[in-house]
């Protein structure tokens, strides 16, 4: 890959990062040098050394969200150089290492845009926009009785790797930071597909799509328009055959469903 | 507002919108195209002016006139609305990015590229469609009105023909994302066929754009 660093010396690099003291005051993006940066390192490490820096120096350090730094949890959410989680397909920011950048790189930082996404601080993001989503509908409901036995329903494996495969979504957010309309769309398609695809989640398929839609556009995200950037640059792989799987539970449902509201 | 307009002003109920009438568009097209074709017929434009006088004076083909009208109106409302509401959802840009190196330009451009289309189509429409109904036009030798004296006329200037073969590249770059996106819009992404669909809007696009833009070429040049 181009800008490969493969040996392991060390590099020094100029960060423009947004600052943002709160989500009522305007940010903007102010440059850092961090040196002796290792190609090892993870893009969050490299935040943690500058940091440091910035604690010894008397300086706020910079915000910024993450957890499980395995690419799990879904929090890191960096816009790297124009692109969300960096350059490289497939990771999230944490699992982005510093060997994908040059010494003496400019890098610049951003929080994800959205205006359903709201800056809390520097590059931490409130999103959650897409929980409320979740709640409209992203579930299955048991009400009563014992759990089941595994394996009483019968599912084919190729259901069940599909329904998984949408399942992966980790709810980053970088779908709707990389899409051109802030949409939301493959977010909202890979938790409906998952749902819809298993015995399980067809009970309330319909309501579901209408519920889970109308909080996605209420909460102010864009429209679809079939680019494709936020597959390419989701890091657990969604494909867009889940938005035109979300297209027809929407088309079916709105044409028969109970709900005449 | 019922649940049927309800569905219809939801985001996936405007792309609908957009893609079934884009595809409708595209009928119309092939319609067209095919009937165009007539121009490069050798006989002073008698075939073409004959197909004119149906064309205008076909009871079912006047009905449909008013439904390709509907069918413009609609995928271009419901298209300006749907990229009002998408560029509001971003009111605080990027300071980088890099939408080049994950999606193609035609599919981040459409509303731009529609732009060019419209604007032909006024000029278009007002040159043709607007001369034929409401100018004086000379009889040919069929005594049908004689459009085709009106298009050679209009295709012995330059700036005409570089109009025309600019915008039939607008049209095709519009046509090869949205042909194949009004499939995935009406839900129909299948690994078995959406290859096929994408292979066929390519060659639809080219073909279609490139039989256009030879009518102001071949007049402009070898009339």
């Amino acid at each position: 890959m181009a800008g490969n660093n493969p040996n392991s010396t060390p590099m020094n690099l100029t960060l423009k990062v947004w600052r943002q003291k709160n989500a009522n005051t305007p940010g903007q993006l102010v440059t850092y040098k961090v040196n002796e940066i290792s190609p090892d390192m993870s893009f969050l490490e490299m935040f943690d050394v500058l940091n440091e820096d910035l604690l010894r120096q008397g300086q706020e350090p910079i915000a910024f969200d993450h957890d499980c730094r395995e690419g799990i949890c879904g929090m890191c959410s960096m816009y790297i150089n124009g692109r969300a989680h960096g350059p490289e397909k497939g990771t999230t920011t944490c699992q982005l290492h510093m060997r994908k950048f040059k010494d003496g790189d400019t890098i610049v930082v951003e929080p994800w845009r959205a205006n359903a996404f709201t800056v809390h601080k520097d590059l931490s993001v409130d999103r959650s926009a897409l929980d409320r989503i979740q709640q409209a509908g992203g579930y299955v409901s048991v009400n009563t009785g014992g759990v089941p036995d595994a394996n009483e329903i019968p599912i084919p494996k190729s259901i069940a790797d599909k329904a998984f495969d949408a399942a992966t979504c980790i709810q980053c957010g970088a779908c709707v930071a990389a899409c051109k309309n802030a949409s939301a769309m493959l977010f909202l398609s890979a938790k409906v597909s998952q749902l819809a695809m298993l015995p399980q989640g067809k009970v309330e398929r319909k309501t579901r799509v209408e519920n889970m839609l109308a909080q996605h556009d209420a909460e102010g995200f864009g429209s679809c328009t079939n680019i494709g950037s936020c597959a390419a640059e989701c890091p657990v792989g969604i494909s867009l055959e889940n938005i035109a799987m979300l297209n027809r539970e929407y088309i079916m449902a709105k044409a028969t469903s109970d709900n005449i509201g | 507002m019922s649940w049927f307009t309800k569905a219809l002003s939801s985001t996936i109920g405007r792309k609908l919108l957009v893609a079934i009438t884009g595809l409708f568009l595209c009928s119309f097209l092939v319609v067209h195209l095919i009937g165009n074709l007539q121009l490069f017929s050798n006989d002073e434009g008698v075939a073409f002016n004959a197909y004119t006088y149906f064309m205008t004076h076909n009871p079912l083909i006047r009905a449909m006139e008013i439904i390709l009208l509907i069918g413009f109106v609609l995928h271009i409302y419901e298209a300006w609305t749907l990229s009002r509401r998408n560029q509001s959802a971003r009111s605080v840009k990027y300071a980088v990015n890099k939408l080049e190196e994950n999606s193609a330009w035609s599919s981040r451009n459409m509303g731009l590229l529609g732009t060019v289309i419209f604007i032909f189509l006024l000029v278009h429409l007002y040159n043709f469609y607007f001369k034929l109904k409401f100018g004086e036009l000379g009889l040919d030798a069929a005594g049908n009105k004689n459009l085709y004296a009106i298009t050679i006329e209009a295709f012995s200037h330059w700036w005409y023909v570089a109009l025309y073969v600019i915008s039939m590249i607008a049209l095709a770059l519009h046509l090869i994302h949205g042909f194949q996106s009004a499939f995935q819009t009406l839900g129909l992404n299948h690994k078995k066929y959406t290859p096929a669909i994408k292979a066929f809007g390519y060659f639809f696009s080219i073909v279609v754009c490139a039989g256009f833009a030879a009518m102001p070429l071949y007049f402009f040049f070898l009339y």
